[in-house]
């Protein structure tokens, strides 16, 4: 649906060169939804400018529906933009035209007949819930309300693809879920792959099948939503996942406990168990578990509970016990006071 | 009084209906031109849909060529031109050719920066659903700009009020030349104090009425 192959962006700026993004690859399949998450400047806007050619990769390939747009001629790359709906942090709506206008001008201007700009401007206001807001101008509107204008405009091209350039950032943590719930719809209901970009870990756990972790330029992790937050490898991914739970303690705790035990982390994905593991682990080792912090993230497609447990004991007993914890499949990572 | 109205008014309805012609006929010339020349040179700025350096160089030059001489020179350097244009160097339609050249590159200027105001994010919006520049200058830039541009026609049609006063040095009348020729040569003072209120009135309407549309496009 969306490839992306070894795509870079080179920007010269005051004759030095600046690597916005460096030999990206990205596969999106039908239906799908997929997040590029990473701090501000780390390219993920250029990355996604880069699919509809908003910016022109320097060098790589860009492939929508198995077409090589960045081959295409200006008037073919007109009719395959028409395929892929943008909204923006910024919402870019009209200012000057009412909401209604704001969805029936492009529509116009792209040559769909009358009777048919009525009929979806109308069909996909409702579905965004603005249908008694058409008269109203953006000034009048909240901004989680712009941008269902925005995503409505988007989607009256009927598109195929969408692309999400920070849809959320600019909307506080209520807005936000009521637009992550509403492009969730769409993407169930009409089937429209997503491509996303943001900096809040809150969007990819909410609506993402897979993730790109991108720093300076480069995709430094990607795996699949849960895998990602099951079992994360770069530092970059560890803090981002840091922001949605405490994952680490401070160095100083940790040293302090580990003169009496370990202080690990488990991991249990999708409730494996319903058996009272913590109690078992005591019964059976020479252990003592206590509980420091405890917490559930739900993710599209599953959730995850993170446990952090002192278990108090020796050190054969404590590895002892981490060994049959992982047969019963549930993860475990000891933290270290290096950390 | 009714003396002063009598022997006046005709003298003053003419001058008006001068400065009515004067200005009506060389702003829509010089919007014709000047709006044009306003978008190509946001157009022809790097980064947007026309990116050229040398075109908007060269614009740029010969707009602050233009704006750097001053009308009364203007008025005289321009003349052979003029002639070649009109026919005539004197009258009405004399002065209608520099002042048409005089406005439109301070409308272009003026039009560059009203579309310089829209929001790129919208026109990258547009260009991005895949809809062509020429609907995007027409259905965005130029619509979202149109409180500013009012604003800025408004000005330009003020100076032009004032521009027009030049023109009796080539004949063409106006209520600046009679109050020129009247009231400072002739020391009738009077005729240049009403000249002066007509003036005030005519500038005040104009400014009130661009205000006010501006105001009714302006929906934030």
């Amino acid at each position: 649906m969306i490839i992306l192959e070894n795509v870079s962006k080179v920007f010269t700026v005051k004759s030095k060169e600046v690597k916005a993004v460096n030999d990206a690859n990205i596969h999106v399949k039908k239906g799908e939804i997929h997040g590029v998450i990473g701090y501000s400047g780390a390219g993920k806007s250029t990355l996604i400018r880069c699919v509809n050619l908003l910016e022109r990769p320097t060098s790589g390939k860009i492939v929508i529906n198995g077409e090589e747009i960045t081959a295409l001629s200006p008037n073919k790359l007109g009719a395959t933009r028409q395929k892929i709906g943008m909204i923006f942090q910024g919402f870019n709506l009209l200012k000057t035209a009412t909401v209604y206008d704001n969805i029936a001008i492009p529509l116009k201007l792209l040559g769909v007949n009358k009777e048919e700009v009525k009929v979806r401007t109308n069909k996909y206001l409702a579905i965004v819930g603005l249908q008694d807001k058409h008269h109203h101008y953006p000034s009048q509107l909240s901004v989680g309300q712009k941008q269902r204008v925005a995503i409505a405009r988007a989607l009256a091209q009927e598109p195929e693809i969408l692309l999400s350039d920070e849809a959320t950032s600019a909307l506080d943590p209520e807005t936000t879920d009521s637009i992550l719930d509403l492009l969730l719809k769409i993407n169930e209901e009409f089937g429209i792959t997503i491509l996303l970009i943001t900096h809040e870990m809150n969007v990819i756990q909410k609506i993402c099948d897979y993730v790109y972790v991108l720093e300076g330029g480069s995709i430094v992790e990607q795996g699949t939503t849960i895998g990602l937050f099951t079992n994360p490898s770069h530092q970059t991914t560890k803090k981002f996942l840091n922001t949605i739970s405490q994952r680490n303690l401070s160095a100083t705790l940790i040293s302090q406990l580990n003169l009496s035990g370990s202080v690990i982390r488990l991991t249990f994905t999708g409730l494996v168990t319903g058996k009272p593991l913590l109690a078992e682990v005591s019964q059976k080792f020479n252990v003592k578990p206590n509980i420091l912090a405890a917490n559930i993230i739900e993710l599209k497609n599953g959730v995850i509970g993170n446990l952090v447990v002192h278990i108090i004991g020796e050190k054969s007993d404590v590895e002892s016990t981490l060994c049959f914890l992982q047969e019963q499949g549930v993860g475990t990572e000891e933290l270290r006071d290096e950390n | 009084m009714s003396e002063f109205i009598e022997k006046w008014l005709p003298q003053f309805q003419q001058a008006t209906v001068e400065t009515f012609q004067m200005v009506g006929i060389s702003l829509l010339f010089s919007i014709i031109i000047g709006i044009p020349l306003g978008i190509l040179l946001v157009l022809s700025r790097p980064g947007q849909a026309l990116d050229n350096k040398w075109l908007n160089h060269l614009l740029n030059l010969v707009v602050n060529i233009v704006r750097s001489v001053p009308f009364i020179i203007l008025l005289f350097f321009i003349l052979p031109f003029t002639k070649l244009i009109v026919g005539t160097t004197i009258g009405v339609q004399g002065v209608i050719v520099p002042l048409v050249i005089y406005t439109s590159p301070y409308i272009a200027r003026l039009m560059e920066t009203a579309l310089l105001e829209v929001e790129n994010g919208v026109v990258e919006a547009y260009t991005a659903m895949g809809i062509k520049t020429r609907h995007i200058i027409w259905n965005v830039m130029l619509r979202e700009a149109r409180p500013s541009i009012i604003l800025g026609l408004t000005i330009a049609t003020v100076s032009l009020v004032g521009a027009t006063a030049m023109a009796g040095l080539v004949g063409a009348g106006g209520l600046g030349d009679l109050a020129y020729r009247y009231g400072h040569l002739r020391y009738e003072v009077d005729v240049m104090y009403v000249t002066i209120f007509i003036l005030i009135i005519l500038v005040q309407s104009i400014q009130s009425l661009g205000n006010r549309l501006a105001t009714r496009l302006k929906k934030d």
